[in-house]
């Protein structure tokens, strides 16, 4: 069985969101305590969107410091796939696994909308099943989901087609319009959408379900591979 | 039964008749205390009664009102009396739903203001043992023109955003209005809804005496004392020096709070849990121990404050927030200590439960209060004060007709551009709709509908109440407040279910105000009669006054519908080309407190559409059974701008892409000879549905044998293209462009903000 750890900081709250898209793929999803630094035998690692520690400092900022991330670097060193979606995608950028930074809306107000938004790198284990170029549309909702790097950062970051997300029509400010990316190894993901929203065909949106899906092959794939 | 010697705390003040009066207490009220104690109080005990005895904590002017509402239903596991009302939705599975005003404090400070009203509201739902999966909220402002509005509008906004946002509980749906009689007095409720296995449904009661009272979560500080009392007087030029008692919201804390109040809930280890909500710790401890027939002992020395010094009477009355109230078998503590800590949260034993029914306060081994418990909640007066109708009301009732200074085809534009009827898209997209993944049908429709997890069920749920219909005719405006709720609800395929309610008024001791008050909660208590929609509860707020006068009456009405199968859950928007456009319903062309005479013509006048109850429940029954059969492409509700904002709603489509469609309609066989009367007349008991061309001989059968008049309008036409209305002596075109720019730009404009965010 498939083993995904789904990261639990106090303020979390995309938790049960995550955890259930997760198993509706086909995962044995867990939830691992933030205090905790044993991810429990995970094959993969969400971490979930929320408030970790209220955001009060600055998004993901405290929760870097959390025993637990300690785990998520060994994992995501091993090459083990790691999923950070908005508020893990700041946690994975303080915490050095992910180039660059989520600031403050260019808006100055958060903002919860659908976005149309391009799957542009299919190589990573969380977009594996889609098409490149295909069209999805799935939610956002952040105050601070604006993406800033260097420059070099990302001329880096577009010249080895790392950028595998991105908006149609930029809700943020975000620079090159980046809505996810995956890092120089390929295993650890960031995006400010939220896939595991839009997973549930009882409610009508499964756009966001290939992510879910994509983790569930690529990992069956690694398990071969390794066997 | 033995009474300890109760002496003032060392420092406090000697009770006077002078700080009676400041605390809100009359002369009568005062004797009365008087010889229920046998004595005079003390400072501490005068600020426990001045708490528990204001309008906000006693009811001592609604209650003889509100026992007239219906409160009992085959879906009623909790009525009013607790927390949060509780519905049974089949299976085991219940929903938990409670909605509340925190208009005083929004007023002077509205940021705050409101997060802490979404904090108290959310504490509500969750203390009955409820996940909430919902929140809704229902705001008035005055005018927009006035910059002091905007950035009341822009503060209660980012409020509530920022509170539900950080709790991770979606803002799904609400609405909004605009009138000059609330500038000076804004109207800020927020409702939430929460599901729960039955099993799971625990009271706000104290039992077993030996039992510990344990104060779960946030510090006690000085901020909010007398909130409660605060809330229960108008507001004065002076009330700006109110500021201090606006308790200040931390939603990461109350995002703790939840998950170990729900944890200590499944536990097993409690046996009572309440909210330190209005008057805090007084009244959740108070309230606790009257409802289980016990008496409770508190030491406030032992309660946790977030500075030195506090006094009894601080510590009792404040209202710092994300407290709780737990008591706890006496063999548990530890076990609850240890709960708590999981989630990072204090939990601090400060007193238990006793068998001599007083309310005692010690600080170390002074005690400072004792009052019999009964009698401290049960023995607060109650008033039957005078009810007559102001002349002026009577006169505006009877107004005639306004001129029509403006053609119809331009009026329906300048309609859908106003604020009040405008797209309130720019503020639901501050809101979190989505996190818990559950939200079928989001803000901008008629009623949001959620996901119960782990099921296939949905909750349907609206805010409703058109304050207009109300001023100018009370009783015929609560149950049009009622029948719209209602009917938001029906069109998404759900069935109503249950009610709750916030009866937002003037100053109750004055006779026009408690007229309008009794009979608006006449009309309210009929139509729940009608739909089989009991009360499980609410919050009367009186006293909403300024220097410049009362609010327009606002009893706002949260309605909650059960929707079988999620699935089968219907919009509000026009969904395919060449679908059927029908309306279902009678329409008399009643204009009167119609929004076209009060927002394009300035006139608030007329007698408002009365409501046909019995017609109503014919349309509720048959939108429910016709999306039940999915027959329904789209169905919305006909209220504020009447057939043309049900129109231009259902075709613009969402802010976020050309999903819009053209319709091409003639509605001259509506009814009324009038252009304005057929576009803007707002009778009840209609709605606006699509079908696709399969099912249109279906639904028109099935109307029809159900008793409700249908009208066929025309045919859904291409994806964003235009919209031809036919009228008796012209025919209105407008181009998607048009109609998407003044409705979906209006808001922004009148925020004077950017229209795009991000």
């Amino acid at each position: 069985m498939t083993r995904v750890a789904v990261v639990r900081f106090p303020g979390s709250n995309c938790d049960f969101d995550a955890l259930r898209a997760a198993q509706r793929a086909g995962a044995d999803a867990y939830f691992v305590w933030h205090r905790d630094n044993d991810l429990d035998r995970a094959d993969a690692v969400i971490l979930p969107g929320g408030f970790a520690y209220g955001d009060y400092l600055r998004a993901g900022a405290i929760a870097r410091f959390s025993p637990v991330m300690d785990a998520v670097a060994a994992h995501a060193e091993a090459g083990g796939p790691v999923l950070g979606i908005c508020n893990g995608f700041q946690v994975l950028c303080e915490a050095g696994l992910l180039p660059g930074a989520l600031m403050r809306n260019a808006g100055q107000r958060f903002v919860s909308r659908p976005v149309d938004v391009r799957i542009e790198g299919v190589e990573t284990p969380f977009t594996a099943s889609y098409e490149k170029g295909a069209i999805i549309r799935v939610p956002i909702a952040h105050g601070e989901g604006r993406y800033v790097a260097t420059e070099a950062v990302v001329r880096e970051l577009e010249a080895d087609r790392r950028v595998i997300l991105r908006y149609l029509e930029n809700p943020n400010g975000s620079i090159g319009n980046i809505a996810g990316i995956v890092n120089r190894g390929g295993n650890v993901v960031g995006m400010m959408p939220h896939p595991e929203r839009a997973a549930d065909p009882l409610v009508g949106a499964s756009a966001g379900h290939g992510v879910f899906a994509s983790m569930m092959t690529s990992l069956e794939r690694l398990k071969q591979g390794i066997a | 039964m033995t009474r300890s010697r109760v002496e003032p705390f060392p420092g406090d003040p000697a009770v006077t008749p002078a700080m009676v009066s400041e605390h809100g207490l009359t002369p009568v009220e005062f004797g009365l205390i008087r010889r229920m104690l046998g004595r005079d109080p003390t400072f501490t005990e005068l600020g426990i009664f001045s708490a528990l005895w204001s309008e906000h904590c006693s009811y001592k002017h609604s209650k003889p009102i509100l026992r007239q509402f219906p409160v009992e239903g085959t879906h009623v596991l909790q009525g009013p009396g607790e927390n949060a009302g509780v519905l049974s939705l089949g299976d085991g599975w219940a929903v938990a739903f409670k909605i509340e005003s925190h208009n005083h404090p929004s007023a002077v400070e509205p940021y705050q203001g409101a997060a802490t009203g979404v904090g108290g509201i959310l504490r509500d739902v969750f203390t009955m043992g409820a996940r909430p999966v919902a929140l809704l909220n229902s705001l008035r402002f005055g005018r927009l023109d006035e910059r002091r509005n905007r950035y009341l509008l822009g503060g209660v906004v980012r409020g509530i955003g920022d509170y539900g946002n950080c709790m991770g509980v979606p803002t799904v749906g609400g609405e909004i209005a605009f009138a000059p009689a609330y500038s000076g007095n804004p109207l800020v409720n927020a409702m939430c809804v929460g599901v729960l296995r039955e099993e799971q449904l625990i009271r706000a009661t104290a039992s077993g005496e030996g039992n510990v009272l344990v104060a779960v979560g946030a510090r006690t500080g000085r901020d909010g004392i007398h909130g409660a009392s605060f809330a229960s007087e108008e507001l004065t030029a002076q009330s700006e020096a109110r500021r201090p008692q606006v308790q200040v919201g931390d939603p990461f804390t109350e995002k703790l709070l939840l998950e170990a109040s729900l944890e200590l809930i499944a536990s097993g280890h409690i046996v009572g849990i309440q909210d330190m909500g209005a008057a805090g710790l007084t009244s959740s401890s108070a309230e606790m121990a009257v409802r289980g027939g016990v008496g409770v002992e508190i030491d406030t020395a032992r309660v946790p404050t977030r500075e030195p010094g506090m006094t009894p009477y601080e510590i009792l009355l404040s209202e710092s927030q994300e407290r709780m109230l737990v008591v706890v078998l006496q063999d548990r503590v530890d076990a609850v200590v240890r709960i708590a800590a999981t989630w990072e949260l204090e939990a601090v034993p400060i007193g238990h439960v006793t068998g001599d029914g007083m309310y005692r306060v010690r600080h170390g081994t002074r005690v400072v209060a004792e009052i019999p418990g009964g009698p401290l909640i049960d023995d607060c007066p109650t008033y039957a004060p005078e009810a007559t109708e102001a002349a002026e009301a009577v006169v505006r009732r009877g107004l005639p007709a306004p001129r029509a200074a403006v053609a119809p085809c331009e009026a329906l534009l300048a309609l859908i551009g106003t604020p009040d009827i405008a797209s309130k898209w720019w503020i639901y997209e501050q809101y979190d709709s989505t996190v818990q993944a559950g939200t079928a049908l989001g803000p901008g429709g008629d009623a949001a509908v959620i996901l119960v997890p782990g099921t296939h069920r949905g909750i349907a749920v609206a805010t409703d109440c058109n304050a207009r219909f109300v001023l100018l005719d009370p009783y015929e405006g609560g149950k049009a407040a009622v029948a719209e709720a209602a009917r938001n609800v029906a069109c998404t395929g759900a069935r109503p279910i249950g009610i709750t309610n916030c009866l937002n008024f003037g100053n109750p001791e004055r006779p026009e105000i408690f007229f309008q008050f009794r009979e608006a909660c006449r009309g309210i208590g009929d139509a729940c009669r009608a739909f089989e929609t009991p009360v499980t509860g609410g919050n009367v707020s009186f006293y909403n006054e300024s220097p410049t006068g009362a609010v327009d009456p606002t009893p706002v009405i949260g309605m909650v519908g059960l929707l079988p199968d999620v699935s089968k859950a219907v919009p509000s928007a026009f969904q395919a080309e060449g679908d059927h456009v029908l309306l279902l319903g009678t329409s008399a062309g009643h204009l009167g407190g119609s929004a076209y005479w009060a927002l394009v013509l300035d006139h608030v006048g007329g007698a408002p559409p009365p409501v046909d109850l019995p017609a109503e429940r014919r349309l509720i029954d048959l939108l429910v059974y016709l999306a039940d059969e999915r027959l329904l492409r789209s169905a919305h509700d006909l209220s504020e701008g009447g057939l043309a904002t049900a129109l231009v709603e259902a075709a613009v489509g969402s802010v976020y892409g050309e999903d819009g469609f053209g319709a091409t309609l003639d509605l001259r066989p509506v009814g009324p000879e009038r252009a304005d009367a057929i576009l803007f007349g707002e009778d009840h008991g209609r709605a606006l549905i699509s079908v696709a061309p399969a099912a249109r001989d279906r639904a028109y059968a099935l109307a029809e044998a159900a008793g409700v008049r249908v009208v066929e309008l025309g045919r859904v036409t291409s994806a964003s293209g235009d919209i031809a209305l036919t009228l008796p002596d012209t025919t209105c075109r407008y181009t998607a462009r048009e109609l998407r720019d003044t409705f979906f730009g209006a808001l922004p404009a009148a925020m004077q903000t950017p229209a795009m965010g991000g």
